[in-house]
């Protein structure tokens, strides 16, 4: 753990309106270096809206994010993947049609050396296939073998662990993960919640958004509780009962 | 250590059935090779002179506009976009090369110059159209084909002009040369070589891989970082320039620049994309498979004729070939 546990991402302030509707009002985030933190709260309580503000997928109307202290300004997904902030986002973000090595090299892929990379503008086909597998095979994830094989053909589980590896190969800081969960079965979460503890044990930063209630006290360090667009509390699971969680989401308690 | 071991359906041996259809996924040029050489054979059977060097050179001379403007359509189709001015863009290149070569007395490298900006200016509306406004491809290039359509008979006063009153370059593309009993233009070569061109873009560069992602998943590319309007304003202005190179291969091979020289070209360059495999629904398919698509629907007009077959039939056997190109896409695309 870090002696002065500076964020290695923060965001102070952040407001953003949809025409007349206030999507986020005023909230701070903090993420730690190897932390899980949860982000819970009802529907509509922004918890979408504030990871993409978070990630460059959307800019807020207002108030300032950093990066190790350092203020940052993201307008692109681009932005922050360049300052090691990776997304998975619930609809995955993935290509159907084109294969694993590609899907995770997308928007970021490697040129071949010299004059038919820089010239010809030739991508490195075979070695982001080879190092596509490496990253997979590094996260311990077994079921995808051929690298080559388009995403469409794989199960919904295999599809997340797609989306996961490629967010964690290229993740230095922090991973977000948006309701990972939600459309697997039983065997699958469990093995989803392994690699979120997997990529906390590597010190990143993991955010994770669910509606889960077992899963989020499984793995939190600590909970973030959005409720009307606001960050209503932050607890954690030894301080609060899931029952207690749901009541500060739903505006019972508090 | 944390394993992802449930092996979901992952292990199940394929039957032959899907072994084809996974096939069919990863190399979407396969089918229309093998309509191809299927219809090569039969014509062939049928009547010998269809194998003839001079027959199939006809038949590469007679491809090559269509297939100069089935690139373009391609690269839109891939992007989930339609073109439906292709045909009137290429004529309003042509006719303005001859208006200003021609009519003008401009130097036949300037007058190509010209028409490759008009090329660029006819993509870029449209590309600006369905990019900055977010309409719809089809709307947007109906639209077009009326305009660009009005814009070349009015520039050309609906006269056409001969090849014989143009600068030599602008008909050279008509020049022939004997290979090996073959009679091959250079315009035949410039549309071979704009297709190797386009496929070592499409699937050597990231650019290449982009358009896929945008036709595939426009918000799936989004997230990744690809500046999705970016890549398809590219798009379009690229088809801007394979249509000026259609105009250019067009004057050679009709000895003219008409008016009425490609009309239907759009619907011609639609078929060549469809039949050769690429989706309509965008994000799937080659280059490749369009170069086989236009020579499949130019043999079947050789092939019919040659065979004595009435020449009605050739329009049914094109219909038919679209609609089995369609079906076979939807079974490909349920590829587990």
């Amino acid at each position: 753990m870090m002696s002065e546990r500076e964020p290695v991402l923060e965001a102070r302030g952040i407001t953003k309106r949809f025409g007349h509707v206030l999507g986020l009002d005023d909230v701070d985030v903090e993420v730690h270096a190897g932390e899980v933190l949860a982000i819970i709260g009802d529907n509509g309580a922004g918890k979408s809206t504030l990871i993409k503000c978070l990630t460059g997928a959307l800019v807020p109307d207002s108030g300032q994010l950093y990066v190790d202290g350092t203020p940052v300004e993201f307008r692109r997904p681009q932005d922050a993947q360049a300052h090691g902030i990776e997304t998975v986002y619930q609809s995955l973000a993935v290509v159907p049609a084109l294969d694993i090595a590609r899907n995770m090299y997308l928007g970021r892929e490697e040129r071949l050396p010299g004059f038919l990379g820089s010239v010809l503008r030739m991508t490195d086909r075979k070695g982001m296939r080879v190092r596509a597998k490496e990253r997979i095979d590094a996260l311990g994830i077994r079921t995808i073998q051929d690298p080559e094989v388009s995403v469409e053909s794989l199960s919904g589980g295999q599809r997340q662990a797609v989306a996961v590896a490629r967010a964690a190969a290229f993740g230095s800081k922090v991973v977000v993960l948006d309701e990972p969960t939600a459309a697997l079965g039983v065997r699958e979460s469990a093995q989803v919640l392994e690699l979120i503890k997997r990529l906390r044990g590597e010190g990143l930063g993991v955010v994770l958004i669910s509606h889960n209630m077992p899963h989020v006290w499984e793995v939190a360090d600590r909970i973030h509780v959005q409720r009307l667009g606001r960050r209503a509390a932050v607890i954690t699971p030894e301080s609060h009962t899931m029952t207690d969680g749901v009541a500060l989401m739903t505006g019972a308690a508090g | 250590m944390s394993q992802f071991t449930s092996a979901i359906s992952s292990t199940q041996k394929p039957g032959p059935a899907q072994s084809v259809q996974r096939l069919l996924h990863r190399h979407p040029a396969l089918s229309p090779a093998v309509i191809l050489v299927i219809i090569v054979v039969a014509f062939t059977i049928a009547n010998p002179r269809f194998s003839n060097p001079q027959t199939l050179s006809l038949l590469l001379q007679q491809t090559a506009v269509i297939a100069a403007l089935a690139v373009g359509q391609t690269l839109i189709i891939l992007t989930a976009g339609i073109d439906l001015s292709v045909g009137a863009a290429a004529i309003l290149a042509s006719l303005v090369m001859a208006e200003v070569s021609a009519g003008m007395g401009m130097p036949g490298w300037l007058a190509l110059v010209v028409g490759g900006v008009i090329g660029l200016v006819a993509g870029a509306v449209n590309g600006a159209l369905v990019t900055r406004l977010s309409l719809p491809p089809f709307i947007v290039t109906l639209a077009t084909l009326s305009v660009f359509t009005a814009i070349a008979l009015l520039a050309s006063g609906a006269k056409s002009t001969s090849a014989k009153d143009m600068p030599a370059l602008l008909s050279w593309t008509g020049v022939t040369f004997s290979v090996g009993g073959f009679s091959i233009t250079t315009g035949v070569l410039i549309v071979l070589a704009l297709y190797a061109v386009v496929a070592f873009a499409l699937n050597r560069t990231a650019w290449g891989t982009h358009v896929y992602a945008v036709g595939g998943d426009a918000e799936a590319a989004r997230l990744s970082g690809i500046r999705v309007s970016r890549v398809t304003m590219s798009v379009y202005l690229v088809a801007g320039v394979t249509y000026a190179v259609a105009a250019w291969v067009l004057i050679g091979r009709a000895g003219a620049a008409t008016p009425n020289g490609i009309v239907d070209g759009n619907l011609q360059s639609i078929t060549a994309v469809v039949i050769g495999g690429t989706s309509l629904f965008g994000g799937r398919g080659g280059i490749g498979g369009t170069l086989l698509g236009a020579l499949i629907v130019q043999s079947l007009t050789v092939g019919l004729s040659l065979a004595g077959v009435d020449a009605q039939y050739r329009l049914l056997a094109v219909g038919v070939l679209v609609l089995f190109a369609v079906a076979l896409d939807q079974w490909i695309r349920k590829a587990r």
